[in-house]
Protein backbone atom coordinates (compact mmCIF):
# COMPACT_ATOMS: atom_id res chain seq x y z
CA UNK A 1 0.00 0.00 0.00
CA UNK A 2 1.71 3.18 -1.11
CA UNK A 3 1.60 6.38 0.88
CA UNK A 4 0.84 9.47 -1.19
CA UNK A 5 1.76 12.09 1.37
CA UNK A 6 4.32 14.54 -0.05
CA UNK A 7 7.97 14.21 0.95
CA UNK A 8 10.52 16.95 1.51
CA UNK A 9 14.14 15.85 1.85
CA UNK A 10 16.79 18.17 3.31
CA UNK A 11 20.34 17.55 2.13
CA UNK A 12 21.94 19.62 4.91
CA UNK A 13 24.51 20.54 2.28
CA UNK A 14 26.36 23.27 4.13
CA UNK A 15 27.45 21.37 7.22
CA UNK A 16 28.39 17.87 8.18
CA UNK A 17 25.78 17.30 10.84
CA UNK A 18 23.88 14.44 9.24
CA UNK A 19 25.71 11.13 9.00
CA UNK A 20 26.82 10.94 5.35
CA UNK A 21 25.79 7.34 4.88
CA UNK A 22 22.31 8.03 6.21
CA UNK A 23 21.59 11.06 4.07
CA UNK A 24 23.12 9.41 0.98
CA UNK A 25 21.29 6.11 1.38
CA UNK A 26 17.94 7.73 2.11
CA UNK A 27 18.25 9.95 -0.95
CA UNK A 28 19.32 7.05 -3.12
CA UNK A 29 16.33 4.99 -2.03
CA UNK A 30 14.02 7.92 -2.58
CA UNK A 31 15.36 8.39 -6.10
CA UNK A 32 15.05 4.67 -6.82
CA UNK A 33 11.49 4.55 -5.59
CA UNK A 34 8.69 5.76 -7.79
CA UNK A 35 7.67 8.41 -5.34
CA UNK A 36 7.54 12.07 -6.23
CA UNK A 37 9.54 14.25 -3.85
CA UNK A 38 10.83 17.70 -3.19
CA UNK A 39 14.45 18.10 -2.12
CA UNK A 40 16.33 21.15 -0.92
CA UNK A 41 19.96 21.89 -0.22
CA UNK A 42 19.63 23.17 3.27
CA UNK A 43 16.53 24.11 5.24
CA UNK A 44 18.67 26.20 7.59
CA UNK A 45 19.84 28.38 4.72
CA UNK A 46 16.27 28.70 3.41
CA UNK A 47 15.11 29.75 6.86
CA UNK A 48 17.88 32.34 7.16
CA UNK A 49 16.74 34.04 3.96
CA UNK A 50 13.07 33.62 4.82
CA UNK A 51 12.51 31.65 1.66
CA UNK A 52 8.84 31.95 0.61
CA UNK A 53 9.13 28.35 -0.57
CA UNK A 54 9.00 27.25 3.06
CA UNK A 55 5.53 28.73 3.43
CA UNK A 56 4.40 26.99 0.24
CA UNK A 57 5.88 23.68 1.40
CA UNK A 58 4.37 23.97 4.87
CA UNK A 59 0.91 24.20 3.31
CA UNK A 60 1.18 20.82 1.61
CA UNK A 61 -1.28 18.47 3.18
CA UNK A 62 0.31 15.63 5.12
CA UNK A 63 3.88 16.74 4.39
CA UNK A 64 6.65 14.50 5.68
CA UNK A 65 10.01 16.17 6.18
CA UNK A 66 13.20 14.14 6.16
CA UNK A 67 15.78 16.28 7.94
CA UNK A 68 16.93 16.44 11.56
CA UNK A 69 15.36 17.18 14.96
CA UNK A 70 11.64 18.03 14.74
CA UNK A 71 12.07 20.92 17.19
CA UNK A 72 14.77 22.45 14.97
CA UNK A 73 12.70 21.98 11.82
CA UNK A 74 9.59 23.48 13.43
CA UNK A 75 11.34 26.66 14.52
CA UNK A 76 13.33 27.00 11.29
CA UNK A 77 10.03 27.05 9.41
CA UNK A 78 8.57 29.43 11.96
CA UNK A 79 11.51 31.82 11.55
CA UNK A 80 10.67 31.98 7.84
CA UNK A 81 7.02 32.80 8.59
CA UNK A 82 5.77 29.25 8.06
CA UNK A 83 4.01 28.02 11.18
CA UNK A 84 3.95 24.23 11.35
CA UNK A 85 3.01 21.69 13.98
CA UNK A 86 5.53 18.90 13.98
CA UNK A 87 5.23 15.41 15.26
CA UNK A 88 8.34 13.40 15.71
CA UNK A 89 8.48 9.89 14.39
CA UNK A 90 12.13 9.59 15.30
CA UNK A 91 13.68 7.32 17.86
CA UNK A 92 13.92 9.76 20.71
CA UNK A 93 15.94 8.39 23.57
CA UNK A 94 13.25 6.70 25.61
CA UNK A 95 10.80 5.59 22.94
CA UNK A 96 10.76 2.01 21.84
CA UNK A 97 10.69 1.25 18.14
CA UNK A 98 7.22 -0.28 18.21
CA UNK A 99 5.71 2.69 19.97
CA UNK A 100 7.36 5.00 17.43
CA UNK A 101 5.83 3.31 14.45
CA UNK A 102 2.46 3.34 16.16
CA UNK A 103 2.81 7.02 16.95
CA UNK A 104 4.02 7.76 13.44
CA UNK A 105 0.93 6.11 11.99
CA UNK A 106 -1.42 7.94 14.27
CA UNK A 107 0.35 11.26 13.70
CA UNK A 108 -0.17 10.82 10.00
CA UNK A 109 -3.89 10.94 10.58
CA UNK A 110 -3.82 14.21 12.47
CA UNK A 111 -4.65 17.03 10.09
CA UNK A 112 -2.24 19.96 10.11
CA UNK A 113 0.58 17.95 11.63
CA UNK A 114 3.82 17.53 9.78
CA UNK A 115 5.82 14.40 10.40
CA UNK A 116 9.57 14.91 10.74
CA UNK A 117 11.96 12.02 10.20
CA UNK A 118 15.30 12.55 11.86
CA UNK A 119 18.41 11.55 9.91
CA UNK A 120 20.61 12.60 12.84
CA UNK A 121 19.28 9.88 15.10
CA UNK A 122 17.68 7.27 12.86
CA UNK A 123 19.36 4.81 10.53
CA UNK A 124 18.70 4.91 6.78
CA UNK A 125 16.67 1.70 7.14
CA UNK A 126 14.46 3.26 9.78
CA UNK A 127 13.86 6.43 7.78
CA UNK A 128 13.12 4.48 4.60
CA UNK A 129 10.75 2.16 6.43
CA UNK A 130 8.83 5.15 7.75
CA UNK A 131 8.66 6.58 4.23
CA UNK A 132 7.21 3.29 3.05
CA UNK A 133 10.12 2.62 0.71
CA UNK A 134 11.14 -0.51 2.52
CA UNK A 135 14.50 -1.50 3.80
CA UNK A 136 17.70 -0.97 1.87
CA UNK A 137 17.81 -3.10 -1.25
CA UNK A 138 20.28 -3.15 -4.04
CA UNK A 139 19.71 -0.18 -6.31
CA UNK A 140 18.94 -2.47 -9.27
CA UNK A 141 16.09 -4.16 -7.49
CA UNK A 142 14.55 -0.96 -6.33
CA UNK A 143 12.96 0.33 -9.50
CA UNK A 144 9.99 -2.01 -9.71
CA UNK B 1 25.04 37.41 0.58
CA UNK B 2 22.63 34.48 0.31
CA UNK B 3 21.21 33.56 -3.09
CA UNK B 4 17.43 33.81 -3.39
CA UNK B 5 15.02 31.68 -5.40
CA UNK B 6 14.89 34.43 -7.99
CA UNK B 7 18.60 33.89 -8.56
CA UNK B 8 18.83 30.12 -8.66
CA UNK B 9 16.84 27.82 -10.97
CA UNK B 10 14.76 24.96 -9.68
CA UNK B 11 15.42 21.60 -11.32
CA UNK B 12 12.57 19.22 -12.11
CA UNK B 13 13.11 15.54 -12.86
CA UNK B 14 10.09 14.84 -14.99
CA UNK B 15 8.99 11.20 -15.13
CA UNK B 16 5.28 11.68 -15.78
CA UNK B 17 3.13 11.21 -18.88
CA UNK B 18 5.08 11.49 -22.12
CA UNK B 19 8.36 10.49 -20.53
CA UNK B 20 10.21 7.38 -19.45
CA UNK B 21 12.10 7.12 -16.19
CA UNK B 22 15.48 8.80 -16.41
CA UNK B 23 18.45 6.44 -16.42
CA UNK B 24 18.81 5.21 -12.83
CA UNK B 25 22.55 5.83 -12.57
CA UNK B 26 22.19 9.38 -13.92
CA UNK B 27 19.35 10.15 -11.50
CA UNK B 28 21.30 8.78 -8.59
CA UNK B 29 24.34 10.89 -9.37
CA UNK B 30 22.77 14.15 -10.54
CA UNK B 31 20.35 14.71 -7.63
CA UNK B 32 22.88 14.77 -4.76
CA UNK B 33 25.28 16.75 -6.92
CA UNK B 34 22.71 19.45 -7.59
CA UNK B 35 21.59 19.57 -3.96
CA UNK B 36 25.20 19.95 -2.84
CA UNK B 37 25.48 22.91 -5.22
CA UNK B 38 22.47 24.69 -3.79
CA UNK B 39 19.70 23.75 -6.23
CA UNK B 40 16.19 22.71 -5.29
CA UNK B 41 15.33 19.44 -7.00
CA UNK B 42 11.80 18.15 -7.51
CA UNK B 43 10.78 14.79 -8.95
CA UNK B 44 7.38 14.29 -10.51
CA UNK B 45 6.21 10.84 -11.49
CA UNK B 46 2.61 11.58 -12.44
CA UNK B 47 0.80 14.54 -13.85
CA UNK B 48 0.96 16.36 -10.60
CA UNK B 49 0.71 20.07 -10.04
CA UNK B 50 4.09 21.66 -9.44
CA UNK B 51 3.82 23.90 -6.38
CA UNK B 52 5.18 27.41 -6.72
CA UNK B 53 8.25 27.83 -4.51
CA UNK B 54 9.04 31.31 -5.77
CA UNK B 55 11.57 30.44 -8.48
CA UNK B 56 11.71 32.36 -11.73
CA UNK B 57 13.60 29.72 -13.74
CA UNK B 58 12.69 26.05 -14.02
CA UNK B 59 14.86 23.43 -15.72
CA UNK B 60 12.87 20.36 -16.70
CA UNK B 61 14.93 17.22 -17.26
CA UNK B 62 13.32 14.22 -18.88
CA UNK B 63 13.63 11.24 -21.15
CA UNK B 64 10.78 12.40 -23.34
CA UNK B 65 8.81 10.04 -25.55
CA UNK B 66 6.98 12.87 -27.26
CA UNK B 67 7.85 16.53 -27.85
CA UNK B 68 8.04 18.25 -24.49
CA UNK B 69 5.81 21.29 -24.30
CA UNK B 70 5.39 22.57 -20.79
CA UNK B 71 3.29 25.60 -19.97
CA UNK B 72 3.32 27.41 -16.70
CA UNK B 73 0.52 29.23 -14.98
CA UNK B 74 3.11 30.86 -12.74
CA UNK B 75 3.37 34.27 -14.38
CA UNK B 76 7.09 34.99 -14.51
CA UNK B 77 8.41 31.42 -14.59
CA UNK B 78 10.84 30.77 -17.44
CA UNK B 79 11.04 27.12 -18.48
CA UNK B 80 14.12 25.37 -19.92
CA UNK B 81 13.61 21.82 -21.15
CA UNK B 82 16.35 19.24 -21.64
CA UNK B 83 16.11 15.70 -22.97
CA UNK B 84 18.74 13.89 -20.96
CA UNK B 85 18.88 10.54 -22.76
CA UNK B 86 22.33 11.30 -24.19
CA UNK B 87 23.66 13.18 -21.18
CA UNK B 88 26.39 12.10 -18.82
CA UNK B 89 26.68 13.53 -15.32
CA UNK B 90 29.27 16.02 -16.59
CA UNK B 91 27.33 17.29 -19.62
CA UNK B 92 24.15 17.62 -17.62
CA UNK B 93 25.86 19.48 -14.77
CA UNK B 94 27.50 21.81 -17.29
CA UNK B 95 24.14 22.54 -18.91
CA UNK B 96 22.43 23.30 -15.60
CA UNK B 97 25.29 25.45 -14.36
CA UNK B 98 25.23 27.38 -17.65
CA UNK B 99 21.51 28.13 -17.23
CA UNK B 100 22.14 29.16 -13.61
CA UNK B 101 25.05 31.40 -14.63
CA UNK B 102 22.70 33.23 -16.97
CA UNK B 103 20.41 33.98 -14.05
CA UNK B 104 22.94 35.24 -11.52
CA UNK B 105 26.56 35.12 -10.45
CA UNK B 106 27.69 32.38 -8.09
CA UNK B 107 27.45 33.46 -4.45
CA UNK B 108 30.17 33.02 -1.86
CA UNK B 109 29.66 30.03 0.37
CA UNK B 110 28.02 30.75 3.72
CA UNK B 111 27.57 28.12 6.38
CA UNK B 112 24.05 28.81 7.67
CA UNK B 113 24.95 29.19 11.33
CA UNK B 114 22.59 31.32 13.41
CA UNK B 115 20.33 31.07 16.45
CA UNK B 116 16.75 29.89 16.11
CA UNK B 117 14.29 30.66 18.89
CA UNK B 118 11.93 28.04 20.30
CA UNK B 119 8.96 30.26 21.16
CA UNK B 120 7.31 27.42 23.07
CA UNK B 121 10.04 27.98 25.68
CA UNK B 122 11.05 31.64 25.27
CA UNK B 123 9.83 34.03 27.95
CA UNK B 124 10.96 37.17 26.10
CA UNK B 125 13.43 38.05 28.85
CA UNK B 126 15.78 39.76 26.33
CA UNK B 127 18.97 38.34 27.84
CA UNK B 128 20.11 37.17 24.43
CA UNK B 129 19.54 40.63 23.01
CA UNK B 130 21.56 42.19 25.82
CA UNK B 131 24.33 39.68 25.39
CA UNK B 132 24.97 39.56 21.65
CA UNK B 133 27.51 42.10 20.49
CA UNK B 134 26.87 41.50 16.82
CA UNK B 135 23.28 42.73 16.51
CA UNK B 136 21.96 39.29 15.63
CA UNK B 137 18.89 39.77 17.83
CA UNK B 138 16.21 42.40 17.61
CA UNK B 139 12.61 42.92 18.56
CA UNK B 140 9.66 42.78 16.19
CA UNK B 141 6.67 45.11 16.12
CA UNK B 142 4.99 43.10 18.85
CA UNK B 143 8.09 43.67 21.03
CA UNK B 144 8.93 40.03 20.82
CA UNK B 145 12.53 38.90 20.66
CA UNK B 146 13.49 37.83 17.16
CA UNK B 147 16.58 36.86 15.19
CA UNK B 148 17.06 39.69 12.74
CA UNK B 149 20.54 39.49 11.29
CA UNK B 150 21.35 35.82 10.84
CA UNK B 151 24.43 36.41 8.74
CA UNK B 152 26.01 38.54 11.51
CA UNK B 153 26.26 35.46 13.71
CA UNK B 154 29.80 34.17 14.26
CA UNK B 155 30.11 30.76 12.64
CA UNK B 156 30.32 27.86 15.11
CA UNK B 157 29.83 30.10 18.15
CA UNK B 158 26.89 28.86 20.23
CA UNK B 159 27.55 31.11 23.25
CA UNK B 160 24.22 32.89 23.36
CA UNK B 161 22.40 29.58 23.64
CA UNK B 162 23.95 29.28 27.12
CA UNK B 163 22.83 32.74 28.09
CA UNK B 164 19.21 31.77 27.67
CA UNK B 165 17.75 30.69 31.00
CA UNK B 166 14.96 28.79 29.26
CA UNK B 167 17.03 26.61 26.92
CA UNK B 168 15.08 28.30 24.11
CA UNK B 169 17.91 29.03 21.69
CA UNK B 170 18.81 26.43 19.09
CA UNK B 171 21.63 26.15 16.65
CA UNK B 172 20.38 23.35 14.39
CA UNK B 173 23.88 22.64 13.09
CA UNK B 174 25.41 22.34 16.57
CA UNK B 175 26.82 18.94 17.46
CA UNK B 176 24.99 18.23 20.70
CA UNK B 177 21.57 18.48 22.29
CA UNK B 178 19.52 20.27 23.32
CA UNK B 179 21.17 23.15 21.41
CA UNK B 180 20.86 21.19 18.14
CA UNK B 181 17.10 20.87 18.58
CA UNK B 182 17.03 17.61 20.49
CA UNK B 183 14.30 17.56 23.12
CA UNK B 184 15.02 19.52 26.29
CA UNK B 185 14.97 17.23 29.30
CA UNK B 186 14.70 18.04 32.98
CA UNK B 187 18.46 17.68 33.44
CA UNK B 188 19.07 20.42 30.89
CA UNK B 189 16.65 22.72 32.67
CA UNK B 190 18.21 21.91 36.06
CA UNK B 191 21.69 22.54 34.74
CA UNK B 192 20.64 25.93 33.46
CA UNK B 193 19.23 26.78 36.87
CA UNK B 194 22.19 25.50 38.85
CA UNK B 195 25.13 26.70 36.87
CA UNK B 196 26.84 30.01 37.54
CA UNK B 197 24.56 32.78 36.50
CA UNK B 198 26.14 32.86 33.13
CA UNK B 199 23.67 35.37 31.82
CA UNK B 200 24.73 37.83 34.48
CA UNK B 201 28.33 36.96 33.83
CA UNK B 202 27.94 37.43 30.12
CA UNK B 203 25.05 39.79 29.81
CA UNK B 204 26.27 42.46 32.13
CA UNK B 205 28.95 41.45 34.52
CA UNK B 206 31.49 40.50 31.94
CA UNK B 207 31.52 44.10 30.93
CA UNK B 208 31.61 45.38 34.48
CA UNK B 209 34.22 42.77 35.31
CA UNK B 210 36.32 44.15 32.51
CA UNK B 211 35.63 47.61 33.78
CA UNK B 212 36.37 46.78 37.45
CA UNK B 213 39.60 45.14 36.60
CA UNK B 214 40.53 48.03 34.49
CA UNK B 215 39.60 50.45 37.30
CA UNK B 216 41.69 48.45 39.78
CA UNK B 217 44.56 48.44 37.39
CA UNK B 218 44.11 52.15 36.97
CA UNK B 219 44.35 52.88 40.70
CA UNK B 220 47.24 50.52 41.19
CA UNK B 221 49.22 51.83 38.32
CA UNK B 222 47.83 55.36 38.36
CA UNK B 223 46.97 56.45 34.85
CA UNK B 224 49.29 54.16 33.01
CA UNK B 225 46.65 51.89 31.51
CA UNK B 226 47.64 51.31 27.94
CA UNK B 227 46.29 49.23 25.09
CA UNK B 228 48.49 46.29 25.99
CA UNK B 229 47.21 46.19 29.51
CA UNK B 230 43.60 46.48 28.36
CA UNK B 231 44.20 43.66 25.96
CA UNK B 232 45.69 41.49 28.68
CA UNK B 233 42.77 42.24 30.97
CA UNK B 234 40.34 41.32 28.29
CA UNK B 235 42.16 38.09 27.59
CA UNK B 236 42.10 37.20 31.30
CA UNK B 237 38.37 37.85 31.45
CA UNK B 238 37.75 35.85 28.34
CA UNK B 239 39.72 32.95 29.81
CA UNK B 240 37.56 33.13 32.90
CA UNK B 241 34.51 33.31 30.68
CA UNK B 242 35.63 30.21 28.81
CA UNK B 243 36.19 28.26 32.00
CA UNK B 244 32.66 29.16 33.09
CA UNK B 245 31.08 28.05 29.88
CA UNK B 246 30.66 24.49 31.01
CA UNK B 247 32.53 22.88 28.16
CA UNK B 248 30.88 24.95 25.50
CA UNK B 249 33.32 25.52 22.70
CA UNK B 250 33.63 29.07 21.51
CA UNK B 251 35.98 29.26 18.55
CA UNK B 252 39.22 31.14 19.20
CA UNK B 253 38.55 33.33 16.14
CA UNK B 254 35.32 34.47 17.73
CA UNK B 255 37.02 35.42 20.98
CA UNK B 256 39.83 37.16 19.21
CA UNK B 257 37.45 39.01 16.89
CA UNK B 258 35.47 40.52 19.73
CA UNK B 259 35.39 44.28 19.52
CA UNK B 260 37.73 46.44 21.60
CA UNK B 261 37.08 47.09 25.27
CA UNK B 262 35.45 50.45 24.60
CA UNK B 263 33.38 49.08 21.76
CA UNK B 264 32.22 46.21 23.93
CA UNK B 265 31.10 48.66 26.58
CA UNK B 266 29.20 50.90 24.22
CA UNK B 267 27.64 47.98 22.33
CA UNK B 268 26.61 46.30 25.56
CA UNK B 269 25.10 49.55 26.74
CA UNK B 270 23.19 50.01 23.50
CA UNK B 271 21.95 46.40 23.53
CA UNK B 272 20.86 46.73 27.15
CA UNK B 273 18.95 49.87 26.35
CA UNK B 274 17.22 48.20 23.42
CA UNK B 275 16.31 45.25 25.62
CA UNK B 276 15.05 47.48 28.41
CA UNK B 277 13.06 49.56 25.97
CA UNK B 278 11.53 46.47 24.41
CA UNK B 279 10.65 45.09 27.85
CA UNK B 280 9.13 48.39 28.89
CA UNK B 281 7.10 48.55 25.67
CA UNK B 282 6.09 44.94 26.06
CA UNK B 283 4.74 45.63 29.53
CA UNK B 284 2.44 48.26 28.03
CA UNK B 285 1.18 46.02 25.26
CA UNK B 286 0.71 42.28 25.49
CA UNK B 287 2.98 40.38 23.10
CA UNK B 288 1.33 38.49 20.32
CA UNK B 289 2.74 35.27 18.89
S1 LIG C 1 17.19 21.59 8.93
FE1 LIG C 1 18.51 20.11 9.93
S2 LIG C 1 19.06 18.69 8.28
FE2 LIG C 1 18.28 20.55 7.31
S3 LIG C 1 20.02 21.89 6.98
FE3 LIG C 1 19.25 22.47 8.97
S4 LIG C 1 20.41 21.19 10.41
FE4 LIG C 1 20.67 20.27 8.40
S1 LIG D 1 17.34 34.63 26.41
FE1 LIG D 1 16.01 32.91 25.82
S2 LIG D 1 14.07 33.25 26.94
FE2 LIG D 1 15.22 35.19 26.98
S3 LIG D 1 14.45 36.31 25.19
FE3 LIG D 1 16.30 35.23 24.50
S4 LIG D 1 15.50 33.29 23.66
FE4 LIG D 1 13.85 34.19 24.90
Amino acid sequence: MSDHRPILYCRCAYAKVLPEEVKDRVLERLIDSNLPFESVSDLCEMSARKDPGLVALSQQDGLRIVACYPRAVKWLFSAAGAAIQTESSQSESSQSESSQSESSQSDAKQPGYIEVLNMRTDTADMVCAKLGIGTIETAEGAES
Amino acid sequence: MIATNRERPRVLLYEGAGAEPIDAALRRSIVPKLLDRGYTVTRITQNANLGNLGHTELIILGHFTRPADFQSDQGDLKIHTRDVRDDSLETLTEYIDAVAAGVSEARPHWKPWFPVIDYDRCTNCMQCLSFCLFDVYGVNQANQITVQNQTNCKTDCPACSRVCPEVAILFPKYKAGPINGDEVNQDDVRREAMKVDISALLGGDIYSMLKDRSEKAKSRFSKERDDDRALKERQRCLDKLKSNLDGLEIPAEVLSSLPSFDQIQSKAQAAKQRAEQALADASLKPTTP
